[in-house]
């Protein structure tokens, strides 16, 4: 098989699934952008007022750069988990398995399509944003590197929940008890430097501070942790989940008998 | 070189189900071959073994020539599957079904849109092109699943029971329809429960039951196996027949006869008999489908043989 074969079937299954999602938009692009417009009018203007300065910056400034990362961590996730687990519902997928498409190019295109959604809820949301504060572009290629593999890390975590589900509420439990908690633990909201040593110590497992602060650096200049600790810890999930993605595609877990 | 070579097929399912047991199988190139068998005799799984929907336990697969362990995109590049149950997005349009599946074998878009129009044309779909899926009837989906199967051109085409639920006029104009490709020169394995459709279009047949190969032969080997028929004969109402030299028959009602006609006796005897009689014969019959008796006939023999 040649590699133009390999680009076609990616290109095939990447259209096909921004199709999905730009065909249900009420579904998919609306309701992000009315959930973080809520966020941004309170926490950001009525309750943020109040709050004053955190890290040097008014807190509506601080936390629109983690409200547009949960946006596009929640995003990434749910489109590849609905758009995967549905395949298997209705057992479409059966038709990337019985064609010649390696297992690495169903993973990127599927990979490719909670990126394509996860970037578009990014931009709206972030144009959104810029109705209620300027926004500030420290370092455009901070950013643009962390929204992109937060998104593919994401989406690979989607897809791996997706493999494993029986039903649809298999792809919802994961998104409620792990994937909201962890954002919301993970500096959207607050500083680390708020909390004492102990929690501190406990917020760096969580792998959504790194994101966060990564992404709050390219806008604001400012992180409570280090870049290269930010990516190093990017990477390796990604090459994790990756591994482990690809392990389950190849073995049929919950796809071939 | 074979379309189609299996060797030693074995497939023990998760719960300990022994679907296939050591199954053999070889069919050649552009060969119209009937893959016969009761329900869950291990048709399905064979099937699924071939297109790698399923993982096969042990035992060897080749596809024209390549090896699905060692050459799997090779091996399914020539392959197209029309599977029994509908398995395509209800959401997409017919069209978008269709091109994407090109797609995922290579086909660019350009050379996808004008086999789409091509295959959707022949089906009678393309009118239908931006329709959901889900607004298909049965027989429109069964034919989108063979137009899809069609769309990378495939030399193999396996239809799983592809008339199941289809009304007879349809299911006659989809009997034309793989004749056609047969004759293009691709190779067709087909399984089904109307045994009527396996005799009309296939040339080899292959019969399995238990996850073994019972029968692997040609349609017209198997059909001179079998010795008797029975017939059907319309007579008018009020006949009556009490004895039919030379013959076992029996008056199923006042206007209907039965008649089992060995192989070596020939339908004119019956016909003299019958004249003799002064009997009128309206019309007449065949009692079954005559691959339908041979097969009931060699599951039956195969399992009275295993008990």
């Amino acid at each position: 098989m040649n590699l133009s074969v390999y680009r076609i079937a990616l290109k095939s299954i990447i259209s096909k699934e921004i199709i999905r999602f730009t065909r249900i938009w009420v579904q998919t692009l609306v309701p992000p952008a009315i959930t973080m417009s809520l966020y941004f009018v309170i926490f950001g203007n009525l309750i943020g007022s109040r709050i004053g300065e955190m890290g040097g910056y008014s807190y509506m400034e601080f936390i629109v750069p983690g409200l547009i990362m949960m946006s596009v961590i929640t995003n990434s996730y749910s489109n590849v988990a609905s758009s995967f687990f549905s395949c298997k519902f209705q057992r479409n997928i059966e038709e990337l398995l019985v064609a010649p498409v390696p297992n690495y190019i169903i993973i990127a295109g599927f990979v490719g399509g909670g990126v394509a959604r996860g970037l578009l809820v990014g931009l709206i949301v972030s144009l959104v944003s810029l109705f209620f504060v300027p926004l500030q572009l420290h370092n455009v290629l901070v950013i643009a590197l962390t929204v992109f593999l937060t998104s593919v890390l994401f989406a690979l975590g989607g897809l791996i929940n997706a493999i494993y589900a029986d039903t649809f509420d298999d792809i919802s439990i994961i998104p409620t008890f792990v994937l909201t908690p962890l954002t919301y633990l993970g500096g959207v909201f607050y500083s680390l430097t708020l909390l004492g040593d102990f929690w501190q110590t406990l917020s760096k497992v969580n792998p959504i501070v790194y994101m966060v602060n990564a992404f709050r650096y390219g806008f604001l200049g400012i992180s409570d942790v280090s870049l290269l600790t930010s990516y190093s810890m990017i990477s390796t999930f990604i090459v994790g989940l990756y591994l482990w993605a690809l392990y389950l595609i190849k073995t049929g877990y919950g796809l071939r008998s | 070189m074979y379309a189609l070579e299996i060797s030693g097929l074995q497939k023990t399912y998760s719960g300990g189900v022994k679907a296939l047991k050591g199954f053999d199988l070889k069919v050649g190139k552009g060969d119209f071959f009937a893959l016969l068998g009761p329900n869950g005799a291990g048709k399905s799984t064979s099937i699924g073994i071939i297109t790698s929907l399923v993982n096969k336990t042990e035992g060897s697969v080749h596809i024209f020539g390549h090896d699905i362990d060692q050459a799997l995109e090779q091996a399914k590049a020539q392959v197209g599957l029309v599977p029994q149950e509908f398995n395509f997005n209800q959401f997409e349009t017919v069209l978008q079904i269709v091109v994407n599946q090109a797609g995922y074998y290579g086909v660019p878009r350009t050379v996808a849109l004008q086999r789409a129009e091509k295959y959707l044309g022949q089906l009678d779909l393309w009118e239908k092109r931006n329709s959901r899926a889900r607004e298909l009837s049965g027989g429109m989906k069964r034919r989108l699943m063979i137009a899809r199967a069609l769309m990378h051109e495939p030399q193999l085409l396996i239809l799983d029971e592809p008339t199941a639920g289809v009304d007879i006029e349809l299911r006659r104009s989809m009997w034309q329809f793989l004749t056609q490709l047969n004759q293009q020169g691709i190779t067709i394995i087909l399984t089904t429960h109307y045994l009527e459709e396996a005799e009309m279009l296939c040339r080899n047949i292959g019969i399995i039951d238990k996850g073994e190969l019972i029968e692997h032969t040609s349609m017209k080997q198997l059909l001179s196996k079998l010795n008797i028929e029975t017939f059907i004969f319309d007579l008018p109402t009020g006949s009556h027949i009490d004895n039919l030299a030379g013959f076992t028959c029996r008056m199923v009602d006042d206007h209907t006869l039965e008649v089992d006609v060995a192989k070596s006796q020939g339908l004119n005897a019956v016909f003299q008999e019958l004249d003799k009689q002064g009997i009128t014969v309206l019309s007449m019959r065949n009692k079954a489908n005559r691959l339908e008796e041979l097969f009931v006939e060699l599951v039956s023999e195969g399992r009275n043989r295993e008990s």
